[in-house]
């Protein structure tokens, strides 16, 4: 039962935001610190520490339990938007580990733009799983957006600046569509904070007066519809192949996880707490968003199988990856007791594998690409775990944990995921995921099989030579078994925070 | 006599632990078949105890892990919980024989041996894991393992279409557990546990109610997945290719255990939980079954190559077990289960033998071959005894599971059953005729020089051939043990 947020008594409270301060202050740091320093390998170092030291302001966040509406209800504190901040600042500092190999090679001229923009970019995402309000959702999500705009294009080759200009566009696009819906919403029920907004639902709700509305819909529609773009989801996914193949590897690493993560930070805690169960009877959302999950899951499957690209497969990949935790939103709408909490911490769960499964897969695909970029195809990963034993099993690990088989985390996570969904009456929409996972199986094994085949190009490859890289590809790998074969901890690590939301 | 504490924990999990210590040590090939051919020799002395265990004090559960009696996915109560019955100790032992067997045979395989053996050994972990596994999430889990480590080796081991068939066979299994991992669910929430135990006691009773589908649609999610992985036509095309273009070791596996899954799950599962439901669907798979065996049996007079034979042979046999199954008598449904064990031996057995021949003639095109046992006296003589066997000669194991599984579906479906067991006959005759053709006759010019079987080929052959004689002349040995299973299962005694 959510309650209206009493402006007049909430502070500004620095240690609600300590996480994203300290991350801010790094980026500053690295930017200046690029003027002055000839070995540009300190900016990376400088960001890594930047990151495990606001890491360690968000544990404090957790242990400390700290929480509740802060910043006049803008931010909002809780285990939920904590469990996000860990698992991003754990993304980002995975996708700063295996940045040097690539950047020192590829990006040489853009050391201090790259660390600095990355950081940034997380700042906007961190921000954006623990603000409680419409217009402050929008900033965030800008800040995050622009970051990310000039690091696809910062390869500065046309593919990289044409796929930079498609995502400003298509960004843009989906931010006034979402916009439009926020507005409408606005309209409805008198507020922008999201908790004030399930009040008003419920008490028209009651009086019948919003009842099967029609703007209602379309506002739910239009700002599931922008949400669509930042977990790259049918109907807007279209940005992510062009994208995924034109940018900086590491950085479509980094935005397969982070961007996706935050988008369902944002989704969740909009439909858990606008809508909420009050909505529900005016609004069957959950039937809306399980179409939504059919049509990403299928069509990224599908076209995924004739991908020659690893980056475009990848791209198709994330797309249906997206449709497969939908199911978990979709799940989310019943209302029988617990099957919220499960759902929700089934979509938890399962972003957390999610991330390290794809760093995994991103750090073994920077592995592997010869000297000088390549052509990211199919083809060239054979015989790539002869040249790099360690890359070879991590991207082997990484697509084995995509299919979804044990023992790895999204196999957990899957299970997890169908479970929610069959407990809420849902089961034609887990058997739907189920034989999606089937198709799947046909395209994640192609690149495995290249990779352990013989012959193939016999060039030094990257491995060697970093060992940050080394240790990006080892812990993401580790993360994706350990998710796999001991899942409680982690497990009750989103159970608690899914319970931020218990109705 | 009590088995002591991760006694079958150790049964699942000491191929990984082979598979470890290869990755550790094994630079030297001679040393990883040795490390493999020790873990499995190992995992074989614990199944034996573990069956003394069972012989003198029952069923053996285990419930353990690092989370003491937590269970292992919390938010949905899936628990680490291992159970072996007198349905699973025979496939447990049969896994563990055929795994020696498996290494002894791959003696000849020169290529990334130690890739080649972890593989192995990872796949004997995920069979085992189905036999064992007390929670029905866990099943599926095990039930999943496999896949990939047998992708690997028909992919990269195996002979022709290999990628091709590889694929298919993973994409067929797949396809059948997307409906039964619903299944699961489903089951779960009518039930309130994943214990199979409970689950089992509760469909005897007559006491699952699900919320959503019926007791008829879970029970069939789950006939689809099995019946993909026994197979049953028209679900069984994935087989042939899979079983010709595997290397031999993996054929042998695949035929000896893996088919035996989907047997397992159908009586542990569709038999042992929805007797009801399943008498329902049984004139279906009455006839599905009839249908496998005289398909397969007309398939197997147009083949030419002897492994394609030997894998629609496995086919026709198959659909005898899915008939004893069917019939759900207890008589019938314990000849199923020994005709799997009679059958993992007899045809692994078969599929050995022609593993040697293609290994020492380069070639599995029956009318290039003759009189070779001129020159391979040993791999002669097991493949006649394998065929005879086949065959259902009385004093061999299949004799023994053929004759229960027809008394027990005679009295139910008797024209079925004459179908049945005219097309077994067929099939096993056309096989026998078949090592003629290969074995005897002239030997012709070029194969003056062919080797016999070596020493590891002689010891694998020698390692099935004791259980289809024992079984055969003593059936009782095999046979009671799967009936108490079956007993605990069909609700009798």
């Amino acid at each position: 039962m959510p309650t209206p947020i009493d402006a007049g008594s909430i502070g500004i409270d620095f240690a609600h935001l300590a996480p994203e301060i300290i991350l801010t202050l790094a980026a500053i740091a690295v930017v200046l610190v690029d003027l002055v320093v000839r070995n540009k390998q300190i900016l990376a170092w400088l960001s890594i520490a930047g990151v495990l030291a606001s890491g360690v302001a968000a544990i404090a966040l957790w242990t400390s339990g700290a929480g509740g509406a802060s910043y006049s209800g803008v931010v909002i504190t809780d285990l939920f938007g904590t469990f996000f901040k860990i698992v991003l600042l754990g993304g980002t500092l995975l996708a700063l580990l295996l940045s040097p190999a690539y950047v020192n090679r590829r990006l040489s001229r853009f050391h201090g733009e790259y660390y600095g923009l990355l950081l940034l970019s997380t700042v906007g995402m961190m921000l954006l799983v623990s603000v409680g309000e419409l217009i402050s959702i929008l900033l965030a999500l800008e800040i995050q957006t622009f970051a990310l705009v000039a690091l696809i294009a910062l390869l500065k080759d046309a593919r990289s600046t044409e796929s930079a200009l498609k995502f400003l566009l298509l960004s843009a696009v989906a931010t006034a569509v979402m916009l439009y819906g926020m507005a409408i919403l606005f309209g409805l029920t008198g507020t922008t904070f999201i908790a004030d907004m399930a009040v008003a639902v419920e008490a028209r709700v009651e009086t019948g007066g919003l009842a099967n509305n029609l703007a209602l819909i379309i506002a739910a529609v239009l700002i599931l519809v922008g949400f669509g773009f930042k977990i790259s989801s049918v109907p807007f996914q279209m940005w992510a192949p062009p994208v995924y193949e034109g940018a900086p590897t590491p950085i479509v690493g980094y935005l397969s996880v982070a961007s996706k993560a935050a988008g369902f930070a944002v989704l969740v805690r909009l439909f858990a707490t606008a809508f909420g169960q009050a909505g529900l009877d005016a609004l069957d959302w959950p039937l809306l968003i399980g179409v939504l999950a059919i049509a990403s899951m299928t069509l990224g499957n599908i076209v995924a199988i004739v991908q020659t690209n690893v980056k475009r497969l990848l791209a198709y990949s994330t797309i249906a990856q997206a449709g497969y935790i939908l199911i978990g939103v979709a799940a989310m709408g019943n209302g029988a007791a617990g099957v919220y909490e499960l759902a929700v911490s089934g979509i938890l769960f399962y972003l957390a594998a999610y991330t390290v499964s794809n760093l995994a897969a991103f750090g073994a695909l920077v592995a592997l690409s010869p000297p000088g970029g390549g052509t990211d195809s199919i083809e060239e990963l054979t015989g790539g775990a002869a040249r790099s034993p360690l890359a070879g099993i991590v991207l082997t690990v990484a697509l084995i944990s995509l299919i979804g088989l044990p023992p790895t985390g999204l196999f957990v996570g899957k299970i997890y995921l169908f479970y929610g969904a069959v407990q809420g009456d849902l089961w034609w929409l887990a058997l739907i995921g189920a034989l999606n996972s089937f198709v799947s199986a046909y395209y994640y094994l192609r690149p495995v099989r290249r990779l352990w085949a013989g012959g193939g190009a016999t060039q030094e490859t990257d491995a060697r030579r970093s060992p940050s890289l080394r240790a990006s590809m080892a812990l993401s790998a580790a993360g994706v078994i350990a998710l796999g074969i001991i899942p409680p901890w982690a497990i009750s690590l989103a159970t608690e925070a899914a319970s931020a939301f218990s109705p | 006599m009590n088995a002591f504490d991760g006694l079958i924990t150790l049964i699942v999990f000491l191929p990984v632990l082979g598979a470890a210590v290869i990755a550790a040590f094994g630079r030297r090939e001679s040393r990883v078949r040795l490390i493999a051919l020790a873990a499995l020799a190992a995992d074989l002395a614990l199944a034996v105890y573990a069956w003394t265990v069972y012989a003198n004090s029952g069923p053996i559960v285990e419930q353990l892990g690092a989370y003491g009696s937590d269970p292992w996915i919390p938010g949905i109560n899936a628990s680490y919980l291992l159970t072996i019955d007198g349905l699973s100790m025979p496939l447990v032992f049969l896994t563990a024989l055929l795994g020696v067997v498996a290494v002894l045979a791959s003696w000849h395989v020169r290529e990334r041996v130690r890739e080649y053996h972890m593989w192995l050994l990872l796949l004997l972990t995920g069979v085992q894991g189905v036999f064992v596994a007390g929670d029905l999430l866990l099943f599926f889990l095990f039930w999943e393992v496999e896949l990939v480590p047998m992708y690997f080796l028909i992919a990269m081991w195996g002979t022709g279409h290999r990628e091709y068939s590889a694929m298919k066979f993973v994409l067929y299994t797949l396809f059948g557990s997307a409906f039964m991992l619903v299944g699961v669910l489903a089951l779960r929430f009518a039930v309130g546990s994943f214990d199979m135990q409970v689950m089992m006691l509760e469909g005897q009773a007559g006491m699952i109610r699900p919320a959503f589908l019926t007791l008829e649609a879970i029970s069939a999610l789950f006939l689809i997945a099995f019946a993909v992985k026994l197979p049953v036509w028209p679900l069984h095309t994935w087989l042939p290719d899979a079983h010709t273009d595997a290397p031999t070791a993996v054929s042998v596996l695949l035929a000896g255990v893996l088919l035996k899954m989907g047997g397992y799950g159908l009586i542990r599962i569709n038999v042992g939980m929805f007797p009801g439901e399943t008498e329902r669907w049984a004139p279906l798979l009455v006839a599905l079954a009839v249908i496998s065996v005289l398909y397969g049996a007309a398939v197997v007079f147009r083949q030419t190559d002897l492994k394609r034979l030997v894998a629609y042979s496995s086919v026709s046999h198959m659909g005898l077990v899915l008939l004893g199954i069917a019939s759900l008598g207890a008589v019938s449904v314990t000849g199923a289960a020994l005709q799997m064990f009679a059958h993992g031996t007899i045809t692994g057995l078969l599929f050995l033998v022609v593993g040697i021949v293609y290994e020492n003639a380069h070639t599995r095109h029956i009318p290039d071959l003759g009189g070779l046992i001129a020159r391979m006296p040993v791999v002669g003589a097991v493949f006649i005894l394998a065929g005879l066997a086949s065959l259902g000669l009385p004093l061999l194991s299949g004799f023994a599971a053929e004759l229960m599984v027809f008394l027990g579906s005679f009295a139910v479906y008797p024209l079925a059953t004459a179908l049945a067991a005219l097309g077994i006959v067929l099939t096993a005759g056309y096989i026998l005729w078949t090592v003629e053709r290969v074995l005897l006759g002239p030997l012709k010019a070029r194969w003056r020089t062919i080797r016999d079987a070596s020493a590891q080929d002689t010891v694998a052959m020698a390692l099935l051939v004791v259980p289809i004689i024992a079984v055969g002349v003593y059936p009782a040995l095999v046979s009671d043990v799967f009936r108490d299973g079956v007993t605990r299962l069909t609700g009798g005694g």
